[in-house]
């Protein structure tokens, strides 16, 4: 992973009227790499994803920071420049894929669109991305409508239609959470193959941490609009150094446990943007929090072992 | 989906079969046209002779019954007044009300459609505080009122169209506007409500994630999604437009159905009022099904669900 990273995340941050929605986030991903973003719902995932492909709702604006994509600055560049980017040097994917497909066209038709030709011009290539994906009978399927196809399949074509004109990279926000586990896990192997085959750079944002444990190369970890740690998936999960992580990990449920047991849970509740204040904003839920804690933002900073964590008590961790 | 139209077709018939049989007994609450066509000054014999001959002196239900089997044998009768057979009466006038309809609806869909999608795309700007006014407009003049400003503004004073009559296409132009007013504004708001729901879909945003402007993915998904709710209005309007066309024709003198209507209410001619009603209720059944046809072809899980 020397390479030149394909997406740069620069200290990224959207508003909402007078409340922050994302303050100074903040990531690179490298060519066939996964990096996952995790977080608890509401925490401003989602409009990070909006924010890098620039389809941000009309009341959300971006306040702050830069999106490289393969070094070039596209934060600022106009909406007619940003449409030849979408689609063919970055893509997303959904979190219901059966609600991301058109109900009234084929399947077909809409991966086509990625290559912007129409369907009879480009099916023998469109085919082949379906067999790759994993669709079985593709001759079939090709000209079915999402309602005749199931969940797990519409999430194939959407990432079929995502990865057919070769982006550099791929942005899958919650790809699997409306889908049944034995279809998640086949869904994440296939991001996986995918991403590594195609030198693709895949930002997977989740909410649960055992499918960070599943596929991330590298994971930030995010808490009310804010990195709380980020670093190499191994490295976090067998050291968190912000209590936050150290708590999400704690509630993974485990093979070992005994059933019914209880999941560790995390206390309170996540605050809103309008309630964000000064100091580190996990600060209210923290078992380790002081007053230093609820006075200052704690910065993120490097720890040495490639991993950053915002929070003063990292030390007394380890 | 053949099942399906069965049903309606079947409810339908049976929803104009009793709106003919309540026209038909309410027509005759105000008593028979035996008074209206007797010469002044006629004796009570002769009245007594000529309610006979047409066969009022029966009871309703009796005449009920006979107007029926009429009917089946596909005989609407004979007018009244025009003594000749009331099917030419209507058929004559039928074009007329066609082409006035038809005016009508090239208004509301050719304004009310593109009215719609462009409130609903540059919503909450200038363009929707406009079209909104205009809207507004249409659906709150009621019909007379706006066909006589009309007739004033561009036939009294400016002079550039025909006051009344039915003579070419100039002549059609007010009434058309007139008629087609409330249904443009209602075409209008409806297509805004779907086209709006239609655009916070995920769809809409995948398909800008693939590349698609935001024209492009409205030209290409949206619409059609949004046609979904727009047809039942649709067929729903054309009921809408016959009744409006009854005014529209009283007040421009146009020659169509809806005023032979009012004529024919006033002279008491009974088989011509229920004749049109009945043509009014078939037109109204064929759009229905019409609206259900068009469903199937839009819409795949309809068509493909049998
Ligand atoms: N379209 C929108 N309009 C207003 N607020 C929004 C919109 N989308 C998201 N938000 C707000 O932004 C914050 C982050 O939301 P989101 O990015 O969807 O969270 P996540 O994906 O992490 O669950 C939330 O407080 C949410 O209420
Ligand atoms: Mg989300």
């Amino acid at each position: 992973m020397s390479d030149a990273p394909a997406l740069v995340v620069e200290n990224l941050s959207l508003a909402i009227g007078p409340a922050g929605l994302v303050d100074g986030v903040g990531f690179q991903v490298a060519p066939g790499e996964v990096m996952a973003i995790v977080g608890e719902s509401g925490c401003g995932k989602s409009v990070t994803a909006q924010a890098i492909m620039r389809l941000l709702p009309d009341a959300i604006r971006q306040t702050g920071g830069r999106i490289l994509l393969g070094g070039r600055d596209i934060s600022a560049i106009p909406e007619r420049a940003m449409r030849a980017v979408r689609g063919q040097l970055m893509s997303m994917i959904f979190q219901e894929p059966q609600a991301a497909l058109d109900p009234l066209t084929t399947v077909g038709s809409q991966i086509a669109e990625a290559l912007r030709q129409p369907l009879g011009r480009v099916r023998g290539e469109v085919l082949r991305m379906l067999r790759d994906v994993g669709i079985s009978d593709p001759e079939r399927r090709i000209d079915q409508h999402p309602f005749e196809l199931s969940g797990g399949m519409c999430q194939r074509i959407m990432i079929a239609s995502a990865l057919i004109s070769r982006p550099a990279v791929l942005i899958a926000d919650e790809p699997t959470t409306a889908l049944d586990v034995t279809i998640q896990a086949q869904i994440l192997d296939l991001l996986r193959r995918l991403a590594i085959e195609r030198q693709t750079a895949v930002v997977l944002i989740t909410h649960d941490m055992g499918v960070v444990a599943d596929i991330a190369d590298r994971v930030a970890v995010m808490y009310a609009g804010r990195i709380a740690e980020a670093g190499p998936t191994a490295e976090i999960f067998a050291a968190p150094r912000h209590p936050y992580t150290a708590l999400l990990l704690a509630s993974i449920p485990r093979l070992s446990d005994v059933p019914k047991s209880k999941l560790a849970v995390i206390e309170g509740r996540v605050p809103s943007p309008s309630e964000y204040g000064p100091g580190c904003r996990f600060a209210s839920r923290c078992p380790r929090a002081d007053a230093r804690c609820a006075a200052e933002t704690p910065p993120l900073r490097p720890l040495g072992d490639g991993r950053l964590t915002a929070c003063f008590h990292a030390e007394a961790m380890a | 989906m053949i099942r399906h139209l069965a049903g309606r077709l079947g409810q339908a018939l049976v929803a104009s079969f009793g709106v003919l049989t309540i026209v038909f007994f309410v027509m005759r609450l105000s008593g028979d046209p035996t008074l209206l066509l007797v010469p002044e000054g006629a004796t009570a014999e002769q009245i007594a002779a000529l309610r006979h001959a047409l066969g009022f002196d029966r009871p309703l239900f009796v005449q009920y019954l006979s107007y029926l089997a009429d009917l089946a044998r596909l005989d609407l009768g004979e007018s009244l007044v025009q003594r000749s057979g009331v099917a030419g009466i209507v058929a004559e006038r039928i074009p007329y009300t066609v082409e006035l309809a038809a005016g009508a609806l090239v208004v509301a869909l050719g304004i009310g459609i593109p009215a719609g999608v462009a409130m609903a795309v540059w919503r909450g700007g200038m363009v929707e505080r406009l079209l909104a006014g205009f809207v507004l407009t249409g659906q709150s003049l009621p019909t007379f009122w706006s066909g006589i400003l009309l007739i004033l503004l561009f036939g009294v004073h400016l002079r550039w169209l025909p006051t009344s009559g039915a003579d070419g296409l100039s002549s059609l132009v007010m009434p058309a506007i007139a008629l087609g007013a409330l249904t443009m504004s209602t075409f209008a708001r409806m297509t805004r409500i779907a086209v709006l729901d239609e655009l916070s879909r995920d769809y809409v945003s995948a398909a800008r994630a693939r590349g698609l402007s935001l024209g492009a993915a409205v030209a290409r998904h949206v619409l059609r999604n949004a046609a979904i709710p727009v047809v039942t209005i649709a067929a729903l309007e054309v009921g809408n437009l016959l009744a409006g066309a009854v005014i529209v024709e009283t007040v421009f003198a146009w020659p169509g159905i809806g005023q032979l209507a009012i004529q024919s209410i006033a002279a008491r001619d009974f088989l011509i009022v229920q004749t049109v009603v009945l043509f009014v209720s078939v037109v109204y059944i064929g759009m229905n099904l019409l609206a259900d046809i068009a469903y199937a072809v839009i819409d795949p899980r309809i068509r493909l669900d049998r």
